[in-house]
């Protein structure tokens, strides 16, 4: 147990060091930084200047050396733009993110463990023939095609929620419904089987002999008992959308850091698309750490595997 | 050597045969005419898909009261020809995954039956390799990687390889694993053949199916992947008829042309259910354990 935790461990380090490392020499092989923030007129003089002030003129195993120091010491450097610590841009946009995430998550279980139960109550029935319809589109529509024709029809043509922009809960509205439309499919499939297998058990059985009314039997013994797989899953699904941010918030013009990163991309500003990418990626290699350990602490099968491994 | 095979040669071929038969009428339908179109694009196409006519920009469908049946779902913002468009796009969606899942099949596949045969530090270096590779958030990483080596088709490409060899190195290591335990192997080794010999002769054609099951899987991820680089503009670069290109294109144009960004989509819906569709029953058919994937 404590081993498999412990190379858990160091192979999320391991990810990190790698996604720290394609970050650092993918924004260092792009264009330089320092011809977009001079303006024409500048002198060689300028130039040199300014690429000894941003640290670009020693050599690059050197600037991956002191890159990676400032990470571990919590420093991302300053916006070459606003000049502003990239921390602060950071701090700024991730509540924005978070809270898309979350509301996606609730979302996404709410619809999918209702849709789930039912159809596996009425397993063969219409409801969960419509369900398993909505789990295999759900696979197959772009996300962001699917927020563009809620756009189409939510905003432009009925008119009744807001496009885009952050606000209150008719913004979250239809940027969640897309963000969780695909897992709660997911959500619903597992609640399903996991459903079924609880609904084969003796105790509900028992519960029924008991006569007990059918709806307590279904949602109290047997959704509580399937319910704990549920959970795991959906705080992946939340790790997931962390790194699927980008996409929905662009069609949204969600605040968060997914656009930020995108819009530094398009003004190369590298110490801010560095920190987001680490960010939102620390975030969910964590995420996977943490649903891995819950688990192993769970699921006796690992942890008995592991201990004799 | 016809003891080292573990089936003579009439089973798989009667296994290939009924399966034939067997498949499933909808997707392959769609599959086979999405497979035509890209084909036979410059016949199919009514217009050119990246020149336009200004003077006739935003035409809506041909059944709307300004439409015209010149063009059938109607003109994007240069006045080009929806339909053709999405026509052309078809082969940009098809070459891009076939490349991408060439590229990253073989390299995947070479790294799962070396880690799988070999074993030890191989297998230890290679499979650290794979999980860090699986624990990478795709969508964010390949943005990055592309934005930065700029758009392009050859970018495009390679990074939704690298990032998806992984997923055959370690379905493939799996497989290979349980077949090097098989008597047929121990045979060849007992015989004298050479490592290279034995993987590419005895367990290859084994994997084969695995291997079948995971690239028809995969299309639909490809295809949904370079359309969501496509649209945030760090995929495929203009004028080219890409489908996630198409409806970013749209986007500005929503409460006055929708067309522009609803048939492009559809489009694209209608190919990845076909492939998923056809992924789905593959699997069940040749490789029912693969199901948790």
């Amino acid at each position: 147990m404590i081993m498999y935790l412990i190379g858990r461990v160091l192979q999320t380090l391991l990810s990190m060091l790698v996604v720290i490392s394609i970050v650092f020499v993918l924004t260092r092989l792009s264009g330089n930084p320092v011809h977009l923030l001079l303006d024409v007129n500048a002198t060689q003089r300028d130039f040199d200047l300014l690429t000894r002030h941003l640290g670009l003129d020693k050599p690059l195993p050197v600037q991956y050396g002191i890159y990676v120091k400032n990470i571990v010491q919590g420093d991302f450097g300053k916006s070459v733009l606003s000049r502003r610590p990239v921390t602060e841009h950071i701090l700024e946009r991730l509540p924005a993110t978070v809270e898309l995430g979350v509301v996606a998550m609730l979302l996404s279980v709410l619809i999918g463990v209702p849709i789930g139960v039912y159809s596996a109550v009425r397993r063969g029935g219409v409801l969960d023939s419509a369900a398993r319809v909505f789990a295999v589109l759900g696979q197959s529509l772009p996300p962001f095609w699917l927020g563009l024709m809620l756009i189409l029809v939510f905003g432009v043509i009925l008119g009744v929620l807001p496009a885009g922009g952050r606000g209150g809960l008719q913004h979250l509205l239809l940027p969640a419904f897309t963000l969780g439309y695909f897992t709660s499919a997911a959500i619903m499939r597992l609640t399903r089987s996991s459903m079924l297998e609880v609904l084969g058990t003796d105790y509900i059985k028992f519960a029924r002999l008991k006569g007990l009314h059918e709806q307590i039997v279904l949602w109290k013994h047997g959704l509580k008992n399937a319910l704990l797989p549920v959970i795991t899953f959906a705080v992946l699904l939340f790790v997931q959308f962390l790194g699927g941010a980008v996409v929905t918030e662009t069609v949204f013009a969600w605040p968060g850091l997914g656009r930020l990163i995108l819009e530094s991309i398009t003004t190369r500003d590298y110490p801010i698309v560095q920190a987001g990418v680490l960010v939102l990626s620390a975030l969910y290699l964590i995420g996977n750490l943490l649903v891995d350990m819950l688990y192993s602490w769970l699921n006796p099968k690992i942890r008995y595997r592991s201990t004799a491994g | 050597m016809a003891i080292a095979y573990p089936l003579d040669d009439s089973v798989p071929t009667r296994r290939w045969r009924t399966l034939v038969r067997h498949v499933p009428l909808f997707p392959s339908l769609i599959l086979v005419l999405l497979i035509l179109t890209a084909v036979c694009a410059a016949f199919l196409a009514p217009h050119s898909p990246t020149e336009g006519d200004i003077m006739r920009k935003l035409v809506p469908p041909a059944w709307m009261a300004r439409g015209t049946w010149d063009y059938p779902l109607g003109t994007d913002r240069f006045g080009r020809d929806v339909l053709s468009r999405i026509i052309y796009g078809s082969q940009v969606s098809l070459v891009v995954s076939l490349l991408a899942i060439g590229v990253a099949g073989t390299l995947g596949t070479l790294v799962g039956l070396i880690a799988g045969y070999r074993g030890g530090i191989t297998d230890a270096i290679l499979m650290r390799l794979t999980d860090v590779g699986l624990s990478l958030p795709t969508i964010l990483i390949a943005v990055v990687l592309v934005a930065v080596s700029e758009p392009s088709f050859r970018n495009v490409v390679l990074v939704i390889s690298l990032l998806l060899w992984p997923r055959f190195a370690r379905q493939i290591r799996g497989e290979t694993l349980a077949l090097k335990e098989q008597d047929f192997v121990a045979l060849a080794v007992v015989a004298g053949r050479s490592s290279a010999w034995i993987v590419s002769r005895h367990i290859f054609p084994n994997v084969v199916p695995t291997l079948l099951v995971i690239c028809t899987i995969q299309v639909g991820y490809v295809i949904l992947l370079e359309g969501t680089l496509s649209f945030l503009g760090v995929g495929v670069p203009p004028p080219n008829p890409a489908w996630g290109l198409m409806i970013a294109d749209g986007r500005g144009f929503l409460a006055t042309a929708w067309w522009i960004t609803l048939f492009p989509g559809l489009a694209m819906l209608l190919t990845v259910l076909a492939v998923n569709l056809l992924g789905d029953w593959l699997r069940d058919r040749l490789d029912p354990k693969l199901r948790q994937i």
